[in-house]
């Protein structure tokens, strides 16, 4: 009997607007402890928490993204636990009526494309954050980021195995990235996720599944998955039950360890959050929202592919980011001869140096209106290919356009007639066996003749014409 | 003048009469004579009352006066004041001190209002005693061996002994209109959503609302005018709330042609029969001025306090979870850890009461409970707003008891929580239903008043005024005299 794995995944993504979910503090990452706050972030009493319509714009734009329902009618729910970090013993949330509801996201498996049904987007306010690290027994509170927004996305459990959650996770950053609704750096907790695993024996019904909590790394994720899922199978192999309970994956030691079990697991006590009503959009603001979505990475993929005539392997690679697809556009405008040019040396050139000098591509010293005019200068066939790298070369570390680089640096090459059968006619005058040799016949000695005179042209000579040349005053 | 009405302290104030600092010297007077009896104040301060009169009279000096200049309010202990303690009568909050001021008090100071102390009440606001306060019970002055109903019973107490000529109280399931029938003062609980909560101490959100505490129905109107207005950080205060002349409904002439309803539910076999007889009373006094009594019936009234007490506790169990010792308010000694502090402190801090409905809440929202007690309140709430709709389709205005009985004595309920909750049994559904409503006396029994509860559609807090300002005017129940403290 071989094994399955079922994986559904829940997705907590930060809505990267200005101010917090309920209250008009900043949500800017990195301040210092509770500088951003106010009473109502802080839970004083009689203070009431003020929809960010921002957010549910945003969280409705996330929706239409996926093809999923807009409700337009939504109600916020308290959840209710008892928690230092959560300042008002509840969070607000949406419970049975969330914003948005059936969409799916498309995902790239091994042999084309899989449909990953995602339940629910909900809004949801984010808790602060507990420290007891090296605080001598002491545990001090920081709720900087209490009240941010958050939109938690709820996968079906339609993923097969680590790689697809992956896959999955992948894809849904970046759309987000894209619809710019999150800044979604992992890293500063803007991008999280739970995973809920169980296996089961094919054919046989679901088995009791485990929930890995809070994960903030894709390499973490597919580690935790991976090892639960083996945990999972040894467990029953030898006789025993999987207890269904929450689990926190240990990135240090590589393995997981129970939080809590069924029996520990918190009533959450959801019921209609009194101080909000109904979140309500109209038709026509869905559509609004709609019409201002951006193109989205499948979208600009095929784009490219058609428009620019790009391989499906460049155009995949450009939209990787919505900064990346930018960067190509407004590099391809600059330069519309020759599109594919543009790919080959944003791709191959232009973020391999980037990437070598650890930078993004927004920090490229070279803007795309400066690389359109070193690829110009290609096209017309001022210099080669080679020397353009040079340029290039020099482009990260000056300020100076390619034009005047080629003029200094004395890199045009030599596309005249005359200049290049006046060289010709030297290398000829001076290997009169080797002539005499390709004239009987010896047709392989034309690669020595340019080798001599691209190295007479100390390079600079263009390399088609003096192949054309050659052959011409070779004849005789 | 401690008697008079806050209209004719500001007649005076106005006419050049008085001052704000004499007004305000008398009051304190008053207040220190007398609240040793009543302890309807938990917290005064003499020279921060009269620092607001001096100010008040200069500002009149100088630009004219504002609303409500110089008049003093005493202001129930729920309301969030950047001057004094907050501690809504719990020890949970006896060091609290808010850093802001509600919504309606910075309107009632915009107003040129003199805010006088922090009043007593059950603590945050759960019972119809004040008996459940921290700060010990407050007394009725119509005799203080009996409660002055609750929660606002401090707020209540102190305007029928005339310590204070006006004061605010809140409203979630009576709080407002049982403490003022059974003090013999009026008591007005606008709209839900007509006042801004924020700053108020959140006992039921949904059901919450503040309101004024006066000897007359203009009083109220007055204090109500000020206090009402869109608050955009109270996402339950309605922007576009339909405007009412306040001051122009209580032209008392209200009573023409008004059409009455008189609910059966209301005149049921078991209430005071005295109680009965003055409600009677005063429903002939209507018709006599021109009202028409329309038997009317709204039957789902038997359900109210169920879903009261399934709707308000399970609301309050989430809004007092913010007490968890972490931040402010009160933390036990030496916790072991993070569970004992929680459970220690809040043992500690919170009342018997508190711990009740915190208790019920908490159960009424148990996964497995949920469905059978909030989801099944939350029908009655409908049920209960569409008999009010119902019955509005046949008359203007219903008019009730406020309270089944008079006050009772101190002590005499506190073993019994259940017969405490029936004392609201006539206020609760139109707090359900989000509808204003009012009481004013009407009589009395055996020496203690009695309270007539007027009940409008939303909004129409301009027909309880008209109404009630025209009763008023025809009986003489407001100057009734009070064997309390001196000259009525």
């Amino acid at each position: 009997m071989s094994w399955e794995t079922v994986i559904g995944l829940e997705v907590h993504v930060q809505v990267n607007t200005k101010s917090k979910q309920f209250c008009g503090c900043s949500t800017e990452f990195g301040a210092e402890p509770n500088t951003q706050t106010c009473p109502v972030c802080l839970g004083m009493p009689g203070q009431l928490p003020v929809l960010n319509i921002e957010a549910a714009r945003k969280t409705v734009l996330t929706g239409l993204a996926i093809n999923a329902d807009i409700n337009l009618i939504s109600k916020f729910d308290r959840k209710n636990y008892f928690y230092p970090d959560l300042p008002k013993g509840y969070q607000i949330t949406q419970f049975p009526l969330p914003i948005v509801e059936h969409g799916y996201l498309d995902i790239p498996v091994n042999d084309g494309e899989k449909r990953i049904g995602v339940t629910r987007i909900h809004m949801e306010e984010d808790a602060g954050k507990s420290m007891h690290e090296g605080l001598d027994g002491v545990s001090h509170i920081d709720l900087n980021r209490s009240g941010v927004p958050l939109m938690e996305i709820v996968s079906e459990p339609d993923m097969a195995n680590a790689d697809e959650a992956i896959a999955y996770l992948k894809q849904l950053h970046q759309l987000v990235c894209f619809l710019d609704v999150s800044g979604a750096n992992m890293e500063k907790g803007q991008f999280r996720c739970d995973a809920n695993v169980s296996v089961r024996r094919s054919g046989e019904p679901l088995g009791t599944r485990t929930e890995m909590k809070n994960m903030n790394s894709f390499r973490f994720i597919k580690q935790a998955i991976e090892y639960e899922v083996n945990r999972q199978i040894e467990i029953i192999e030898n006789g025993g039950a999987v207890v269904q309970e929450s689990r926190l994956w240990d990135s240090v030691k590589n393995e997981s360890r129970s939080m809590r079990s069924k029996e520990e697991a918190h009533d959450y006590r959801y019921f209609p959050e009194p101080d909000l009503p109904p979140l309500r959009f109209t038709q026509d603001e869905v559509d609004a929202i709609r019409a201002g979505m951006p193109e989205l990475p499948g979208q600009l993929r095929k784009r490219f592919e058609t428009e620019f005539g790009l391989s499906p392997y460049d155009a995949d690679v450009l939209t990787q980011t919505r900064e990346s697809a930018a960067w190509y556009e407004s590099l391809a405008a600059a330069h519309p001869a020759d599109p594919k040019r543009c790919a080959n040396w944003m791709i191959n050139e232009l973020l391999g140096r980037l990437n070598e000098a650890g930078k993004e591509l927004a920090e490229s010293p070279v803007s795309s209106q400066r690389l359109a005019g070193l690829l110009e200068r290609v096209g017309d066939h001022t210099i080669s290919g080679k020397a353009a790298k040079d340029v290039l070369d020099i482009m990260m570390e000056s300020d100076d356009d390619a034009d005047t680089i080629i003029e200094t640096k004395g890199l045009k090459q030599v596309s005249d007639t005359g200049a290049i059968d006046a060289i010709i006619v030297d290398v000829m005058a001076a290997n009169p066996g080797q002539v005499e040799g390709y004239r009987g016949g010896k047709d392989k000695l034309l690669g020595f003749f340019v080798g001599q005179v691209m190295k007479a042209s100390r390079g600079k000579a263009n390399p088609g014409m003096v192949n054309q040349r050659l052959k011409a005053l070779l004849k005789g | 003048m401690p008697f008079s009405t806050l209209s004719k302290i500001k007649d005076r104030l106005d006419a050049g009469a008085t001052t704000a600092v004499a007004v305000a010297k008398t009051y304190l007077d008053r207040i220190a004579a007398f609240n040793g009896d009543l302890n309807a104040f938990v917290d005064i301060d003499p020279a921060h009352v009269l620092e607001q009169a001096e100010a008040s009279d200069a500002y009149r000096t100088k630009h004219g006066a504002r609303a409500l200049e110089g008049l003093p309010i005493a202001i129930k202990d729920i309301f969030c004041t950047q001057d004094g303690p907050t501690r809504c009568c719990s020890h949970i909050l006896k060091d609290f001190h808010a850093p802001y001021d509600a919504h309606v008090i910075t309107k009632l100071k915009e107003a040129g209002a003199v805010l006088v102390g922090k009043t007593n009440m059950d603590e945050f606001a759960m019972g119809s005693s004040t008996e459940t306060s921290a700060f010990g019970p407050c007394h009725n002055p119509w005799d203080i061996e009996r409660i002055p109903g609750g929660s606002s019973g401090g707020s209540a107490s102190a305007v029928a002994a005339a310590l204070v000529p006006a004061a605010l109280g809140t409203d979630t399931g009576g709080s407002i209109r049982q403490p003022a029938s059974v003090c013999g003062i009026t008591g007005l609980k606008p709209t839900y959503g007509r006042v801004s909560r924020r700053g108020i101490i959140a006992f039921a959100s949904s059901l919450d609302q503040a309101g004024p505490m006066t000897r007359t129905v203009k009083d109220a109107a007055m204090i109500a005018a000020a206090m009402s207005g869109h608050d955009s950080m109270d996402s339950t205060s309605v922007p576009d709330a339909p405007a009412v002349d306040w001051l122009g409904a209580c032209d008392k002439t209200g009573m023409k042609g008004l059409r009455i309803g008189k609910p059966k539910e209301y005149f049921v076999d078991g209430m005071d029969t005295g109680v009965r007889a003055a409600i009677d009373a005063a429903l002939a006094e209507c018709e006599a001025l021109g009202a028409e009594i329309v038997d009317i019936s709204l039957p789902h009234t038997d359900a109210a306090v169920a879903a009261y007490y399934v709707i308000a506790p399970s609301e309050a169990s989430a809004n007092l979870s913010r007490y968890d010792a972490v931040r402010f308010g009160h933390r036990c000694d030496n916790p072991d850890d993070l569970l004992d502090m929680y459970t220690r402190s809040r043992d500690e801090g919170f009342g018997k009461e508190v711990k009740r409905r915190i208790l019920t809440g908490t159960f009424a929202l148990s996964s497995g409970y949920y469905d059978a007690y909030y989801i099944k309140a939350q029908q009655v709430r409908t049920l209960i707003r569409q008999d009010f709709i119902n019955a509005f389709a046949q008359v203007d205005v219903i008019a009730t008891p406020t309270s089944p009985i008079t006050a009772f004595k101190l002590g005499e309920k506190t073993a019994d929580p259940l017969t405490m909750y029936l004392s609201d049994i006539f206020t609760i559904a139109l707090n359900l239903a989000g509808l204003p409503g009012l009481s004013q006396p009407c009589g009395f029994v055996d020496g203690l008043p009695v309270g007539l509860q007027w009940i409008a559609p939303a909004w129409r807090e301009d027909v309880i005024l008209g109404a009630a300002s025209a009763y008023e005017a025809a009986t003489d129940w407001v100057k009734a005299p009070i064997n309390f403290g001196g000259e009525a």
